[in-house]
């Protein structure tokens, strides 16, 4: 609620600001032109949303994936972590902002290539902290499992994988956040749809407010994404977000 | 099942020339002082570590921790059918043949229940419940009162004596606490401070149920005691 008040008391102030001052409202739209944008230009920012949902979307499912995946496999073997993880810090140091429009010369203005870059963009965020939840299981708890009898596979499965779920919820929340950015960022070098493209088509035409609006669009999204998210999270797993008080003898 | 057990890590002696035996159905409680090498006397016996020296044998064990290490995000009832589920039962089998013993151990009605909404009593319980549906004739107890309160500690330890009474089933106790060890064991073996050696043998042919205040206890609880300095 006080988030509320301030967000509301920030557009007001850049509402009478825009008032006040003889600034030109191509230069600083006031939030009531944005809103104005946002009515007026609805079917354009419905076209090139779900084009931009689509890239994020599709993007996120294969970090997902590819990073559970990934992830159990450097879990289980050592020798996999010791190959593959030094190749897996390399792709983060791949400057991708230079790296975006080379995709786009190779691969064309499809989806595909945006697809990639969100991938490749949200991926690491998903393996590291999973996986540090699963190396991060008590001894004991792998004892306990070991003289039950379970194997391999068993202890994976009944000990590691639960305990190192909200780990992988919280790598997704953080994935959610910057996938935006790698869409946006992807549609920048060469796109025939999406809302970063809008953005980037709007403010040489003067067209501000649909910049603003586009950007708003985009924001909604990335936060119903990521409150969906953590709704899921509270009904999955209700033992790791809030553990319930019980009696005490 | 122990003959001249000796054990390493490195350079640090844990265990020297160990031997002990339990009869079927036996309950033999290990004392001694913190870092006497208890605990990996009890990896030892249950397999998980093989001894730099000297021979273990025995049948399959099976260990509760210190801890309970019950998991978090099951019920009562899935904690203790996960000994169940690791032979290859279904949930819904493993379920069914956990429950009357939840029952039996007098947590009806929180079957459902999650960990973290029991108390300590109750969770030690789901674990002794887990640790008997393992099957294997050897349980290996490591400090299983340690993380109660005196109270609940007391309750646990008249409960878990009359539940061993039923169950005849050979058990190792490791704790530190003496009178513990002659309330609840058959045999009383006595480690020294690392590297853990056996400085005695007693036996408790005392009737039970034993209560602490019982002469022939302290008698007995002295004795060990003394076998220590």
């Amino acid at each position: 609620m006080p988030a509320l008040l301030i967000a509301l008391a920030f557009l007001g102030a850049w509402e009478l600001y825009t008032v006040l001052s003889d600034l030109d409202e191509f230069v600083l739209p006031p939030p009531s032109a944005v809103a104005r944008s946002l009515a007026e230009d609805r079917g354009l920012l419905a076209e090139n949303f779900a084009t931009t949902a689509l890239e994020m979307l599709a993007g996120l499912g294969v970090a997902l994936v590819l990073g559970v995946a990934l992830t159990t496999l450097l879990h289980l073997s050592a020798r996999a972590r010791r190959g593959v993880y030094p190749l897996l810090i390399g792709t983060q140091v791949i400057p991708i902002v230079l790296v975006a429009p080379l995709l786009v010369a190779w691969f064309g203005f499809g989806t595909g290539p945006k697809l990639a870059i969100v991938a490749v963009v949200c991926f690491f965020p998903i393996v590291v902290p999973t996986l540090d939840a699963l190396e991060r299981i008590d001894p004991d708890r792998l004892k306990l499992l070991r003289t039950l009898g379970a194997s391999r596979w068993q202890v994976l499965r009944f000990a590691e994988a639960p305990s190192a779920l909200p780990a992988l919820f919280t790598g997704a929340r953080l994935a959610v956040a910057i996938a935006a950015i790698a869409a946006v960022l992807a549609e920048y070098s060469g796109s025939e749809k999406g809302l970063g493209r809008l953005v980037l088509q709007s403010i040489p035409q003067l067209e501000t407010a649909r910049a603003y609006a586009a950007i708003v669009v985009l924001m909604t999204f990335t936060l119903a994404l990521y409150t969906g998210l953590t709704a899921l999270e509270r009904r999955l797993l209700p033992w790791a977000v809030a553990p319930p008080k019980g009696p005490s003898a | 099942m122990l003959e001249d057990v000796s054990h390493a890590y490195g350079a640090v002696q844990a265990l020297e020339r160990v031997s002990l035996r339990a009869a079927p159905g036996e309950v033999v409680a290990i004392v001694g002082p913190s870092g006497c090498g208890k605990s990996t006397l009890l990896d030892l016996v249950c397999g998980l570590t093989v001894p730099s020296g000297g021979r273990v044998d025995g049948g399959r064990a099976v260990l509760m921790p210190q801890r309970d290490q019950l998991l978090p995000w099951a019920t009562a009832l899935d904690n203790a059918a996960l000994a169940l589920r690791v032979q290859g039962l279904s949930a819904k089998e493993a379920r069914a043949q956990a429950h009357p013993l939840l029952q039996e151990l007098g947590l009806a009605g929180f079957e459902r229940t999650r960990p973290a909404a029991l108390s300590g009593g109750m969770r030690q319980r789901v674990a002794v419940a887990r640790t008997l549906l393992a099957g294997a004739p050897v349980l290996c107890l490591d400090e299983p009162f340690g993380a109660l309160d005196a109270i609940t500690r007391a309750d646990t330890q008249a409960w878990l004596a009359s539940a061993l009474l039923r169950t005849r089933r050979t058990v190792l106790l490791v704790t530190h606490d003496v009178e513990e060890a002659v309330v609840l064991a058959d045999t009383i073996v006595v480690l020294s401070p690392r590297p853990g050696r056996v400085l005695a043998t007693l036996p408790n042919p005392l009737p039970r149920p034993r209560a602490t205040t019982d002469p022939d206890v302290q008698a007995l609880r002295a004795e060990a005691l003394g076998a220590m300095r």
